[in-house]
């Protein structure tokens, strides 16, 4: 009897110990990074809002290999992934921008051979830019930011400006929805699109801390997403 | 010997010959007890009957009373009393998957239903008239369920027969593209329109009467095609306006602008079929006496003339928990189980003063002084009755007894303390009590015995019912450019509500429409799907918090956005028996809805398209 258990905890021992080996995989180790750029310049987006898909061929399915990635704030994206061949796509209609499209309408997208660490950019074309973006402390708690704003897309998609904002935030999350204060200007108030003037009043911030971080914002009348300027630190 | 053995041997033969007959018809095959065949249930009407109810057990809804309290919950129209539940309130935004229904088991109803139609029609056991009824039935179940297909998907793949896999390997004759929004919406307006006439009974074949409410009737069927007609309209003309982007270039989501018109002329149509009493005498319930004591009992008589639709529950068959899990806390039939679902502030203020306008609860002068009331009921009078028979308000009565809603005591200095706070609270994070100060009304059942769990409410869910009709016909008929329609027909609805000063056709607007939409049919379900047809859900809920200035302007405005329930807190005055009221956002909150483009229609999932690759995408994803 003692022989027999002797034995079926060696069987025991042995199986644990292969099975572990067997069962385990290697986690996914090749990166995959890029970034959303016009003509080398990059788009700036809101966080967690753009999203991007990626797809792999090949296991007798096409399919979608996790949920929608996003884009963070500063146009940037990365995945661990294992090596292999992907797609990489933005959803039709996403971001403050045209992504190419094939010739049925549907978004088009990138195809990416993933074997150690890859970069792969998107380049789309955004309705505008904001150009020039100063942003400034005036004062012991004002921010005044003046930009200029180019239109990219001229023809048919052409869209009108729903308005401009300036956005800030006590945290380097900045937009519509992470605020602590805002002030915007109406499209139809713009008379001069290279010289666009936003001011705020910082209120006081709790903890009191002596920098913010501002960005302007540009909205577009039926698009969803913003599109924004570079990130600003600002101590006062 | 040798004969003895021959015959033997030919009656050894004989048996077997024999036996082998009589085995085969009664040994062998046996009837199996287990199961019963098709030809077996489709020679009974009984039998049939009860597949039937299978399939309206299985019809799909939003909110509904056997889905939970927390159906109910979302938008910031109330706040979530229930410590595991306050993600409600904490999320700054839903997944596009939320809202779906599962789609395999979608299509799994789909097919049982398409196969119920070709039995029933494949059989010769029934009378005509049952054969009818039963195929009508049928065919209201599946357009019910493609209506709310489409309603959260847009297009989907239209299935109207059984299919088969024929085990070759190829299934590709079984991967169905994505119909057009559209086309989803006119399936549902011709299916209610070729089988309105067929509900009728059995053995007289006129058609049922109008006391028919949990099984379909002509009524049912009219008041579906009103509501999927008006819906396809709105999405036709508020999508080009608001929300173009929100669209499929196979046309599966978004529906042309130009085809609004012809939806809402349907939708009127429709709608003024059961008006004018074609599928029978429908009618506002109003029994006299309290008006809102007459709107909350709409809701409980199951007799009311008002109902056109519903589900019905039974005590000793099949109950639901509504009101256990939704009663004050105080009058609780079940200890601690109470007070989950608590209509916010952003709704109650809704509801309007008599004259006809909006306006804020007054809880401060024009100096900014608290106001003081005497009675704790006394800063909701004058209000549309709606407000009193939806929300159990602070002072309120269930059942005979007061609800106890006090949040404490406020001192002529300004400030509170904790000193008689009540047993219905509210306390911030003090489950099961209100954190709002207001309880749900709507559908809570005074029934002894409601309120336990084991017993459970009957309290029907209702679908469609006679007020909606009038709401939908108002609302085409402005569309359409009627307004006294439009007029004649929302006053029907305030008048039933205490609102006696009729709207001129002039103070007809959308925001109106949406407005009394709202109120009237506030926790039925209709709010969420209301936001989205108008595609105001992403102007509404567009993420940023909801200040107090906020939530006090605007009221009426159907752009007006609400992104955080808030609640109004009654305090005891200075150790008086008078009243102040705080407007207090409840401290749980700290999400704020944001709705996007890509929230309008809920993702397919992508184990369904990696299936089927004909499956398009959502669009803005």
């Amino acid at each position: 009897m003692e022989v027999l258990f002797k034995y079926l905890f060696i069987v025991a021992l042995i199986t644990t110990i292969f099975s572990c080996k067997k069962d385990n995989y290697d986690p996914p180790s090749a990166t995959l990074s890029g970034h959303l750029l016009y003509q080398g310049d990059t788009i700036h987006v809101e966080r967690n809002a753009v999203h991007f898909q990626i797809y792999q061929y090949g296991f007798g399915r096409v399919g979608q290999i996790s949920p929608d990635e996003t884009f963070a704030q500063d146009g940037s994206y990365s995945a661990l992934l294992f090596p292999g061949d992907y797609k990489i796509t933005i959803p039709s209609g996403d971001g403050p921008f045209i992504w190419k499209q094939t010739a049925s309408g549907t978004p088009d997208s990138l195809s990416v051979t993933v074997s150690g660490n890859q970069t792969a950019d998107f380049e789309v074309t955004p309705y505008y830019m904001i150009r020039n973006a100063q942003i400034a402390a005036a004062g012991s708690n004002n921010i005044t930011a003046t930009c200029s704003l180019e239109k990219i897309i001229n023809d048919a998609n052409a869209k009108d400006v729903e308005y401009v904002a300036l956005y800030v935030n006590n945290t380097q999350f900045v937009s519509g929805i992470n605020n602590v204060v805002s002030a915007s200007i109406a499209g139809a108030d713009i008379s001069d699109d290279n010289n666009v003037q936003l001011s705020v009043t910082v209120p006081s911030l709790v903890p009191a801390q002596n920098y913010v971080f501002a960005r302007i914002g540009l909205k577009m009348v039926n698009v969803e997403d913003l599109i924004f300027s570079p990130l600003v630190k600002i101590t006062f | 010997m040798k004969k003895i053995f021959s015959i033997t041997t030919v009656l050894l033969l004989c048996i077997g010959v024999w036996s082998c007959k009589k085995d085969d018809s009664e040994f062998l095959n046996v009837q199996p007890t287990a199961f019963l065949t098709t030809d077996q249930v489709f020679s009974d009407p009984s039998l049939a009957l009860s597949v039937l109810a299978d399939l309206y057990n299985r019809q799909a809804d939003f909110s509904s009373l056997d889905n939970g309290w927390a159906s109910f919950a979302d938008f910031s129209e109330s706040f979530p009393s229930e410590n595991g539940s306050t993600y409600i309130v904490q999320r700054t935004g839903w997944p596009f998957d939320t809202w779906g229904l599962n789609w395999y088991d979608s299509y799994t109803y789909i097919r049982e239903i398409n196969l119920f139609l070709a039995r029933d029609s494949a059989s010769t056991a029934f009378g005509e008239n049952l054969k009818k009824r039963f195929y009508a039935e049928g065919r209201f179940l599946r357009a019910a369920f493609y209506f709310e297909m489409v309603k959260r998907y847009g297009g989907v793949p239209l299935v109207t027969s059984t299919l088969d896999y024929d085990y070759k390997g190829d299934v590709s004759s079984l991967q169905l593209p994505r119909a057009k929004e559209s086309d989803i919406y006119d399936f549902v307006i011709s299916e209610c329109e070729a089988i309105k006439n067929d509900f009728v009974d059995e053995t007289s074949g006129i058609l049922l009467p109008t006391s028919v409410k949990s099984r379909a009737t002509k009524g049912a069927a009219l008041a579906m095609e009103a509501r999927a007609a008006l819906y396809a309209g709105s999405i036709a003309k508020y999508g080009a306006l608001r929300t173009p982007a929100v669209s499929l270039p196979g046309g599966e989501v978004g529906i042309d602008a130009s085809k609004a018109t012809g939806y809402y002329t349907i939708a009127l149509r429709a709608a003024e079929e059961i008006i004018s009493g074609q599928a029978g005498a429908y009618s506002l319930y109003n029994i006299g006496g309290n008006l809102s004591d007459n709107f909350a009992a709409l809701f409980l008589d199951k007799t009311s003339p008002e109902t056109i639709y519903m589900e019905d529950f039974k005590v000793g068959g099949r109950t639901h928990a509504f009101t256990t899990n939704d009663q004050p806390y105080s009058l609780s039939e079940e200890g601690g189980d109470a007070g989950r679902l608590d209509p916010s502030l952003n709704l109650a203020e809704q509801y309007e003063k008599l004259d006809n306008t909006y306006a804020p609860f007054a809880t401060t002068d024009a100096s900014g002084k608290r106001i003081v009331y005497d009675n704790q009921l006394d800063i909701f009078d004058g209000r549309d009755a709606r407000l009193a028979g939806t929300i159990l308000l602070p002072g309120g009565t269930f059942k005979g007894g007061t609800v106890d809603i006090s949040a404490g005591t406020y001192l002529p200095d300004g400030t509170t303390n904790s000193t008689g706070v009540g047993k219905d609270g509210p306390v911030n994070g003090l489950e099961f009590r209100t954190q709002t100060g207001f309880y749900i009304r709507k559908y809570l059942d005074p029934t002894v015995g409601a309120g336990k769990r084991g017993t459970g409410s009957a309290v029907a869910f209702i679908r469609y019912r006679y007020a909606e009709v009038l709401l939908n016909a108002a609302e085409a008929a402005f569309e359409l450019g009627q307004p006294d329609k439009a007029a004649m027909y929302m006053n029907q609805v305030r008048a039933r509500a205490g609102l006696t000063i009729p709207l001129t056709p002039a103070q007809i607007t959308f925001d109106r429409i949406v407005h009394e939409r709202r109120v009237e049919l506030a926790f039925e379900g209709h709010y969420f799907y209301d936001m989205k047809r108008w595609r105001l859900a992403h102007i509404v809920w567009n993420g940023t918090p909801t200040t107090l200035s906020d939530l006090k302007s605007n009221i009426g405005s159907a752009t007006q956005h609400s992104t955080q329930p808030w609640g109004l807190w009654p305090y005891r005055y200075n150790g008086t028996s008078q009243w102040v009221y705080i407007e207090t956002k409840p401290s749980l909150v700290t999400g704020s809805n944001r709705f996007q483009f890509g929230n309008y229609y809920t993702a397919i999932g992508s184990d369904v398209i990696g299936a089927n690759p004909k499956i398009v995408r959502q669009p803005n994803q």
